[in-house]
């Protein structure tokens, strides 16, 4: 594969997309398969070629469009209508109004905020090519900016990474140029590069579909890193829960080995590189970098300390870099237009898009992607629509079970990581969910604590006694059966949890609870049992200063 | 100290065992290999048992104590086999939010199953999901492998019941 044959390929797709009037596009993310979109697609199959309209209309699958909750979403091109809740019956309607006004009882105004105010990077091609069709991403200029690194030197790409001040998308929000710069000077004959996708948090969906709408991009991304570091082997570690990821990364591994994107001398070049895919087995500990590696030499899924980091012994001691999926899928685009038009959006500190998953009690559930220093009431209430029922907003969680919980009056806070730090919350992976008044924060807390508890590894004494006992005590205050020295024992073994886990599960684990218990106190002193004969306790609880 | 590669027959005559025996093979019977070989045997036979754990131990060259720390760890991987049904209920944050606790109350109180409890009559078994990523779905449950969604919690209980109860 070389740039005149890429270009053409390319060509040629454009040039066949514009044969067509319009090109019909259907969701194949999960959560639309799952309300039988590829019933919708069939019909659509059936009834084009029943009109004999094969030659104007083209239809096809796509990746996820975002708008889950009202999914199965079909989008009509170049006509840019979406229609959303398709059934098989809505399909004679569709065509009919081809050339019409659109369906008045299916359209979705595109005009809403959930579309305006996003910013499309990482999902730049979701919804739009097929993934599982090579052609589709290369027709988008997909595999251009690999061909492109690959004429470049490994240094001149970090400067352009390091331009476009890209960081960790996977929670830590490490820079990361540093991290390849470590890699790629680390000694070794035998280097590897691992994609982190054990997309593990609960609520958290961003991972997923990227791999389900567009695998290629992952894989350029991948290719690009080897390239920088030098690496000949890549692994894709990908959860055993998400079999439709699992599909077509295997199809588009296929696809770009054929292509020679991937193998020896990839896109004649003298860089070699290979991608196998390893199947997580549901441990949330494995999105840990050391417990990744752990379980990708087929071992129990534990941390191990760090230093020394993977940049310098990884798998099989060998350095290794590992960056999770939207990491990786920002990087085609920096390469492909500079970092430095990358860097044009965001905040000072951190640059670019930020992937989403807005799910919870919120109008607009789905996947988003948005400049980084949106504030958070602007994700929930102008992109997400609002709480439904007429409810009111209570809080949001970000980060998962190594998040917190953030009340109303931060809501003006600007989405960076440090930003959510300073709130006791971490940026994470990207889950957001959002809670409104009827949701007990103690359960909320329990829930997260009994999941941290459960997850925990048990290497580490700090995370595996300590969030037990933690679980415990939360059941005391959820059943209105804890005293004032619960409390603060409740508080200093969340402090002690924190300081002294191993690795970042049991680190994080005390979020939930320190979060709630710093901005829904009133919920936690409430559930303290009034010793009898003393009925005005509440004032005198000891309400510690942080 | 050289290494022989023991030859060992499966634990039975069944055919699914061509196929673990090839994902061993296709990757060089290495100790490595033991979680792929693991989730072969877990899509084929639905658990993992002893004498499984035995046979991968031998032909991996794997301790047995460490096949059985590894098929313990991870959540993928159970030792019992399922029932003729299997109810996956998604435990995730947003299906939490929307009401799945009241579904796993009631799977106690109508059906007496815990989670990865199996009904006494082989049934129906019944398993919890830390996230299928379906949020956008929530509430989510798995009937047999089919994603169920968006069902308020009263409307869940009446499908499972269906469901249930259809042969």
């Amino acid at each position: 594969m070389n740039n005149e044959t890429l270009l053409e390929i390319a060509r040629n797709e454009q040039i066949t997309a514009e044969k067509y009037q319009h090109r019909i596009h259907i969701c194949g993310g999960t959560g639309c398969v799952s309300s039988n979109s590829q019933l919708i697609l069939a019909a659509f199959e059936k009834e084009i070629k029943l009109r004999n309209l094969q030659d104007v209309v083209l239809v096809k699958q796509v990746g996820c469009m975002g708008l889950c909750a009202a999914g199965p979403i079909v989008s009509i091109q170049p006509d840019g209508i979406l229609y959303k809740s398709v059934t098989p019956e809505d399909v004679n309607d569709i065509l009919d109004h081809l050339n019409q006004q659109p369906v008045e009882r299916l359209v979705i105004d595109t005009g809403l905020p959930f579309f305006t105010r996003q910013v499309k990077n990482a999902l730049e091609n979701s919804g739009h090519v097929n993934p599982e069709r090579i052609e589709d991403y290369i027709g988008r200029n997909g595999y251009q900016a690999l061909v492109k690194s690959l004429k470049m030197t490994p240094d001149e790409i970090i400067s352009e990474i390091t331009k476009s001040g890209l960081r960790g998308r996977g929670g830590g929000g490490f820079p990361t140029a540093i991290k390849w710069t470590a890699v790629k000077n680390a000694v070794g004959e035998q280097k590897y590069i691992i994609c982190n996708a054990d997309e593990g948090d609960p609520g958290a969906f961003m991972d997923r579909s990227i791999l389900e709408s567009d695998p290629h991009v992952v894989i350029e991304g991948m290719a690009i890193a080897a390239y920088v570091v030098g690496a000949t082997k890549g692994y894709i570690y990908v959860r055993a829960e998400y079999p439709l990821a699992v599909k077509r990364l295997r199809i588009a591994i296929r696809q770009a080995e054929k292509l020679g994107f991937l193998g020896e001398n990839i896109c004649e070049s003298n860089h070699s590189f290979t991608i196998e895919i390893r199947l997580g087995a549901g441990a949330f500990v494995c999105g840990e970098e050391t417990a990744l590696i752990n379980s990708i030499e087929g071992n129990r899924g534990t941390p191990r300390p760090r230093p020394p980091y993977p940049a310098q012994s990884g798998l099989d001691g060998c350095p290794t870099l590992i960056n999770n999926v939207e990491t990786y899928s920002n990087v085609p685009a920096i390469m492909s237009r500079g970092g430095e038009e990358f860097a044009r959006i965001g905040t000072p500190k951190c640059k670019g898009t930020k992937v989403f998953a807005l799910t919870g009690k919120v109008e607009n559930t789905g996947l988003i992607e948005v400049p980084m220093g949106i504030t958070l009431r602007e994700i929930i209430f102008d992109i997400g629509g609002g709480i439904p029922n007429g409810k009111k907003f209570k809080a949001v969680q970000t980060g998962g079970p190594s998040g917190g919980c953030i009340p109303e009056e931060f809501l003006d806070t600007p989405v960076d990581y440090e930003s959510l730090n300073q709130l006791g919350s971490i940026m994470g992976s990207g889950g957001m969910i959002v809670m409104d008044e009827t949701t007990n924060m103690i359960d909320m807390a329990k829930f997260f604590m009994e999941f941290s508890k459960d997850e925990s590894c048990g290497k580490c004494i700090p995370c595996r006694v300590g969030t037990a006992k933690i679980y415990d005590l939360l059941g005391k205050f959820s059943a209105g059966n804890a005293t004032e020295e619960d409390l603060a024992t409740l508080e200093n073994l969340c402090e002690m949890v924190r300081d002294t886990s191993l690795c970042g599960l049991g680190k994080a684990a005390p979020n939930p609870v320190l979060s709630t218990l710093k901005y829904f106190r009133e919920e936690y002193l409430a559930k303290i049992r009034q010793p009898e004969n003393a009925p005005t306790v509440k004032s005198n609880v000891p309400v510690a200063v942080r | 100290m050289t290494l022989t590669v023991e030859k060992t027959n499966p634990p039975s005559e069944d055919r699914r065992w061509k196929l673990v025996n090839s994902t061993m093979k296709r990757l060089n019977y290495s100790p490595r290999a033991l979680i792929e070989t693991l989730h072969v045997i877990q899509d084929s036979f639905g658990f993992i048992d002893e004498d499984a754990m035995r046979y991968v131990s031998t032909m991996l060259r794997v301790p047995l104590s460490k096949v059985y720390g590894v098929t313990t760890f991870y959540n993928s991987f159970t030792t019992k086999p399922a029932g003729e049904h299997t109810l996956i209920l998604c435990t995730g944050t947003a299906c939490f939010v929307k009401g799945n606790d009241k579904i796993q109350e009631w799977m106690k109180e109508k059906y007496d199953l815990n989670p990865g409890e199996t009904t006494s009559d082989g049934k129906m078994s019944f398993l919890t999901a830390r996230c299928v990523g379906a949020c956008g779905l929530a509430p989510v449950m798995i009937l047999d492998g089919q994603i169920v969604g968006k069902l308020p919690v009263e409307e869940m209980k009446a499908r499972i019941e269906a469901w249930v109860n259809h042969e």
